[in-house]
């Protein structure tokens, strides 16, 4: 039972925002020593599972490239080119390549998008492109933070309720995996596949739904701004 | 045949190259200290491959893993006491781009998609011919993407030293910060929980809190616990073997005889739920936001909260009415 204290220590870092990297620390090393690891194992226990766990930081080598293209206009050039598109609106926008990062995990292809590959260079600046020419203005400072985190949730909601329908991907072969080898079952990958379908069909519904909803909500939230600005100053006020 | 390590190789010397940027750089007012813990990242790659675990007789080299034990706290120090700084980025000026997307037009995106052109051939069409090692098709998909769009985008920019890139990247990395480490050491928590019995811990909770023969109350303790797991520690993966374990398999199934397949897919499905709700699951939520230069570092997650909340009633609605 008492290892549970790790737990708590993670969750009372995050709620506290404590810096995340102290959190982990602090929580593995907890939880190693109260269960009853000594300390040798602890720090065995750390390296070991960082060298196998290299493949998730393996995103940082985009970098260079995006930066090369970022330096020569690439986000400019994603504006500009959504700028000449038609009536598309951000939540539409954002719709359409939820719709697209869907299909393309559910053919296996999840690497594709993701936000140092395809956010930050492509979507979140076309995005944010659409709804300054739907609305024809600039963004303010709270407005362009909600496009942005709206095109980072597309891209995580369609990956996440899109890869499922893929038989050979890590979540359906662990489920395989972990049921055939512990309860000596022999399930299909496609079996499971098949049931996520309808969850897949329900969330592009809803975020779908919702990211329509955000031209809305960017609308009244650009009334508010300019009845704001347009308030009459209080007499004698300095501008 | 090309083997995952070689990738690691590749992202570790990019790692240590750029902290020797960092290290001459003047404007950066903790340029040691940061020049330190990437360098220490980048040799932490190659020294992994003596530690990582591998396939039983394939091992080639093994080293001791404490020392790399010592080098990530090291490299959590650093994080988590502020040693990490920025320079001041070397780019272009706003005008400059604009300049600059007119004259290459949308020539710029050719090698943007490159990287997830080549992933696709490499996981698709190449994953078959033995070229890769089997299994890492993606990965190295993506990491032979990256060193072709890099080739690519210098013809096409017509940008002739390597440095350039480099440098840029480096700025990227700069703002980043640790953000970019956390979703390998949360990684690294998961595991250290697993091996310490986190998980068998939670599953008895459950079953002490769980009242027999009711069907819904079942149903709903498995979705939810696999979000509420999933949130704290950050992944559904880990969640998924600890929640099936208590309430899945032994209530759900064999006692209530469930459709197996419905039961796991959906329930791993409500655990992508919870990871869409936890800055524990830092790459799919913090890192966006810091990569998006958003001033909340939980805009992502609040855009997905109320999302993954109907979602998780859809998993449970529809696995209490068509999975029995």
């Amino acid at each position: 039972m008492i290892v549970l204290l790790g737990v708590v220590v993670v969750i009372l870092g995050f709620v506290t925002r404590r810096n995340p990297a102290l959190v982990v620390g602090v929580a593995g090393i907890v939880t190693g020593l109260l269960g009853k690891m000594d300390p040798l194992e602890v720090l065995a226990a750390f390296g070991r599972s960082f060298a196998d766990s290299r493949s998730v930081t393996v995103f940082a080598i985009v970098l260079p490239v995006i930066g090369l293209l970022e330096r020569y206009g690439l986000r400019e050039q994603a504006r500009r080119l959504i700028g000449r598109l038609g009536k598309l609106s951000a939540g539409r926008f954002l719709t359409v390549y939820l719709l697209v990062r869907q299909i393309t995990a559910a053919f296996g292809l999840n690497n594709i998008g993701g936000p140092a590959q395809t956010v930050r260079p492509l979507v979140a600046p076309m995005a944010e492109a659409a709804a300054e020419r739907k609305l024809n203005t600039s963004l303010t400072g709270r407005m362009r933070e909600k496009v942005r985190s709206y095109a980072a949730s597309s891209d995580t909601v369609g990956l996440f309720f899109g890869e499922d329908c893929f038989i050979a991907i890590g979540s359906i072969l662990l489920i395989t995996g972990f049921v055939n080898s512990t309860y000596g079952q022999e399930i299909e990958p496609t079996e499971l596949a098949l049931w996520a379908v309808p969850l897949a069909a329900c969330a592009f519904v809803i975020h779908g739904a919702r990211l329509l909803l955000l031209d809305r909500q960017l609308e009244r939230e650009m009334a508010l701004a300019s009845a704001e600005h347009d308030l009459p100053l209080p007499k004698g006020a300095d501008k | 045949m090309i083997k995952v390590e070689w990738l690691y190789w590749l992202v570790g010397l990019v790692f240590v190259v750029m902290a020797v940027q960092m290290a001459a750089d003047r404007t950066n007012p903790k340029r040691w200290t940061s020049a330190a813990f990437w360098g220490l990242l980048g040799l932490t790659f190659p020294y992994g491959t003596g530690v990582a675990t591998v396939e039983p007789g394939t091992a080639a080299w093994r080293l001791p893993a404490e020392p790399l034990g010592v080098a990530v706290l090291a490299l959590i120090v650093l994080a988590g006491f502020n040693f990490l700084g920025k320079g001041v980025p070397v780019t272009t000026t706003a005008e400059q781009r604009e300049a600059s997307a007119v004259r290459l037009g949308s020539k710029i995106f050719i090698p943007a998609l490159t990287i997830p052109f080549v992933a696709i051939v490499c996981a698709s069409v190449l994953d078959e011919s033995g070229l890769f090692e089997t299994g890492k098709a993606t990965l190295l998909g993506l990491g032979l993407g990256c060193v072709v769009a890099l080739v690519v985008g210098m013809l096409v920019t017509g940008e002739k030293k390597v440095s350039v890139p480099l440098h840029s990247g480096r700025s990227m990395l700069e703002a980043m910060g640790s953000a970019l480490l956390l979703p390998q050491l949360l990684a690294v928590l998961g595991s250290i929980f697993a091996l310490a019995g986190v998980g068998t811990q939670v599953g008895e909770i459950v079953n002490t809190l769980l009242p027999e023969n009711s069907k819904y109350l079942a149903v709903i303790a498995y979705c939810l616990g696999m979000f509420l797991f999933t949130v704290i520690v950050g992944n559904a993966f880990a969640a998924f073997p600890v929640m099936t374990a208590a309430i899945g398999w032994p209530v759900l199934i064999e006692q209530m005889h469930g459709n197996i397949p419905a039961v796991l897919a959906i329930g791993m499905l409500a655990g992508f739920c919870g990871t869409l709700c936890t800055p524990m699951a830092a790459n799919f939520n913090i890192v966006p936001a810091t990569l998006l230069e958003l001033k909340d570092q939980y805009g992502p997650i609040k855009a997905q909260i109320p999302t993954a909340l109907a979602l998780l009633v859809c998993c449970t609605v529809i696995m209490a009415f068509f999975a029995f």
